[in-house]
């Protein structure tokens, strides 16, 4: 028979045992994360599930519209606010967010976990470091994005037109390696009279869509926002960029589908799905709906590349996508506990299914297997484009800095204002002055 | 003495003072005035003294009037100022013209003349971001009925009215008339109705003095249907001054302010300046005010124009 002494041995085992069984973090049963309300953070939710599944603690993905997701945002965190764990936030707020104490420097969990390791470092750095180039980070690279081409390889595979654009240009009809063939295909597509018209490009006044679609080729001449000191004058009114955005003009004036002076990636996938163009320049995280033949009648006869390289050979994207991050202002527990969701989340098993259900990952390993690459007509441009995206500025100020070149560009570019010149020195001269009164200048 | 007197002191705590039932009706109104209009008016005139950003968690830093003079000096503002002062004189004149006209046209009673008037009354009953989104699709110049309407269904050759585009060149101030006219189909009926109480308010008796007199139909139109309708139509035209200055709804709905900044309007870059990533509390708090003072300075010049036209003065 066991004495009084013995059953407490037990007992006191028991629970030691019990409890480094059990949960990481036994007092956080829910974890909030906000969101987009778009179709990954539906996927996100499924995936999370399955993290309940095993681990009994529940996942909310709270979704807020587009519109006001920054704007909610940033209000609570303005108070101090804990109503969510963590954010699947903008790569551009990342400067607001780590400078205003938002954020949860994550470095450490993310480098002592070896989690660093597993996604790109181009993605790393874009939606998660602050500042770029330091080594520290606050997100986790969750749903990776930047703008590409679908195209109607219809037309293009079509012998009659294929045969007539040899005629007229001398090489082949295929999905372009440059700017230069983007803008002759983009040309021998553009027949008024047919309904047809070579391209649907991002055109929107509205927060960052115009800006967001010239970086495509404002990178790839060249074109840069800043050198390594912040100094902008010179840099972003340099001939390269100059000329990148001219380019961008030209391709608006000669193909772009009538009716889409405020385009952004509705209108653009509206003006492809609706046959009136033969390439459509849009984010990654919008091609599902051109491949559903239930919403595109073209979805069967539909491609995709990524953007072609600029006259220099440089090739890049403007960034999309999102990081997770960790709000500072919660319960160091729970703070355990977003952790704890993101190291499970960044297993390559699991990302390996964020893939299948249709979040973009990150994760290197899943971005180079046939598995994935396979999964959809897009992925494989997918993979490929994000080992050259680039982003705007992620500084504090970047909502000005964005304001500015919205306003300048959408002179130029819709309203045929003036210069690709003069816009740029006139966001040079501006960026500058923002700039320099935040105090960013090295 | 009877358990019901009024003196009785259970009587008293049911009947309530006249001054405590006044309190009572008084208070709960008052405090919500105070809370969501008082005290958000006199803080948001606090903040447009300082360099503050909702989103900064730091307190606001006074810098005097530091943002009114940027704004004042800022001539891409000063652009949106001339923007919005086309847009609302356009959109005001053309609303009291054609508001006027149909309140003559269904001033006198005709078989469906109710029905024409509720249908007239419509649009001015639809949410604008909603008119806003329907109108864009109408003005699609690919399968938009506008143009088809207009004859004009050659997509080389037809205007694209929101891109301020025709035949595929710039026509400068084409997508802000686009905007009037959704905004002259969406108003004009309010005018309407204004003018409307006031023609059937005008006593017959004045008519038929004047048809004795052999007066002529446009003597009589200018010298008693207009004064007498004058006080209306000048507060229909005040209200609808102040609503075209604050437009915001309907351009975002049809243009976001583009193509570039041909339909940005004042009350849109407000809107960009306070939110949109930007946070710029402080001057986007000097630029309501400053929006705000040439609302009232207007309005008093209405008003002082109306008083006149009652011969108050």
């Amino acid at each position: 028979m066991l004495n009084k002494k013995s059953l407490l041995s037990i007992f006191m085992l028991m629970v030691f045992v019990l409890g480094a069984c059990g949960p990481a973090t036994p007092a956080v049963t829910e974890i909030n994360i906000l969101w987009a309300q778009w179709d990954p953070a539906d996927y996100l939710q499924q995936i999370a599930n399955t993290y309940e599944k095993e681990t009994g603690i529940k996942v909310n993905v709270i979704q807020e519209p587009w519109g006001s997701f920054g704007d909610r945002f940033f209000t609570e965190m303005a108070a101090g606010g804990d109503a969510w764990d963590m954010v699947v936030g903008d790569s551009q707020w990342l400067g607001q967010g780590a400078t205003l104490g938002h954020y949860l420097d994550i470095t450490d969990f993310l480098v002592d976990e070896g989690i660093d390791k597993t996604v790109t470092p181009a993605t790393l750095s874009s939606y998660g470091e602050y500042p770029t180039g330091s080594g520290t980070y606050y997100a986790y690279p969750t749903e990776g994005d930047a703008d590409g081409w679908a195209y109607r390889k219809d037309l293009f595979e079509d012998p009659a037109e294929m045969a007539a654009f040899k005629e007229q240009y001398g090489y082949d009809l295929a999905p372009p390696a440059t700017y230069e063939q983007l803008r002759d295909i983009a040309k021998f597509f553009t027949r008024p009279d047919a309904g047809l018209y070579g391209l649907a490009i991002y055109t929107q006044a509205d927060y960052d869509a115009l800006t967001m679609g010239v970086e495509n080729a404002f990178f790839s001449f060249g074109g840069q926002w800043q050198d390594e000191n912040n100094n902008v004058i010179g840099v972003v009114n340099s001939p390269e960029a100059i000329a990148g955005v001219e380019f961008y003009r030209s391709l608006y004036e000669c193909c772009q589908a009538p009716g889409l002076s405020n385009a952004f990636f509705a209108e653009v996938n509206d003006a492809f799905i609706g046959g009136k163009v033969a390439m459509a320049m849009n984010y990654f995280a919008f091609f599902p709906a051109l491949v559903n033949p239930e919403v595109n009648p073209h979805a069967a006869g539909t491609g995709f590349f990524v953007n072609p390289a600029g006259p220099g050979g440089d090739q890049y994207a403007a960034l999309g996508g999102q990081g997770m991050t960790i709000i500072s202002y919660i319960s160091p527990e729970r703070q355990e506990a977003s952790k704890a969701f993101i190291r499970w989340f960044a297993q390559e098993s699991n990302q390996v299914e964020w893939g299948r259900v249709g979040g973009y990952t990150c994760n290197i390993n899943v971005l180079g297997s046939d598995e994935f690459l396979n999964a959809t007509p897009y992925n494989a441009a997918f993979a490929e484009t994000m080992t050259f995206v680039k982003d705007f500025w992620n500084v504090p100020v970047f909502g000005e800095l964005l304001l500015v070149a919205q306003t300048e560009l959408g002179k130029y570019i819709v309203n045929g204002e003036g210069t690709a010149e003069e816009a740029m020195n006139a966001i040079a001269e501006q960026h500058d002055a923002i700039l320099t009164e935040a105090g960013l200048k090295k | 003495m009877s358990s019901t007197s009024p003196s009785h002191p259970a009587n008293r705590r049911r009947h309530l003072s006249d001054r405590a039932i006044l309190n009572l009706f008084i208070w709960p109104t008052l405090i919500l005035l105070i809370a969501m209009n008082i005290f958000p008016l006199f803080y948001s005139l606090y903040l447009s003294f300082t360099n503050y950003s909702a989103i900064a968690r730091q307190i606001p830093v006074w810098i005097g009037f530091d943002n009114f003079s940027k704004i004042l000096n800022d001539e891409q503002l000063w652009q949106y100022f001339a923007i919005t002062g086309r847009y609302v004189l356009l959109s005001v004149g053309l609303q009291t013209i054609l508001g006027f006209g149909m309140a003559m046209l269904v001033r006198e009673k005709f078989r469906g003349s109710g029905l024409l008037t509720t249908l007239i009354l419509v649009p001015m009953m639809l949410s604008p971001v909603v008119v806003g989104l329907f109108w864009k699709l109408m003005y699609n110049p690919t399968f938009g009925y506008v143009n088809f309407l207009l004859g004009l269904t050659n997509s080389s050759t037809a205007p694209d009215f929101l891109a301020s585009s025709w035949a595929r060149e710039f026509v400068p101030g084409l997508a802000l008339t686009a905007v009037v006219v959704v905004d002259v189909w969406m108003w004009s009926p309010f005018v309407m109705l204004l003018v409307l109480s006031g023609l059937k308010a005008i006593p017959d008796y004045l008519y038929e003095a004047a048809a004795i007199d052999r007066a002529s139909s446009w003597f009589q139109f200018w010298r008693i249907t207009l004064p007498q309708v004058a006080p209306l139509l000048l507060i229909a035209v005040l209200f609808r001054t102040i609503e075209a200055i604050k437009s915001f709804d309907l351009v975002m709905g049809m243009t976001g302010g583009g193509p570039g900044s041909q339909t940005e309007l004042i009350a849109v870059n407000l809107y960009r300046q306070a939110f949109q990533g930007q946070f710029r509390t402080g001057p986007a708090s000097a630029l309501a005010y400053i929006i705000l003072i040439i609302i009232i300075a207007i309005s008093n010049l209405y008003i002082r124009f109306l008083n006149q036209s009652r011969g108050d003065d």
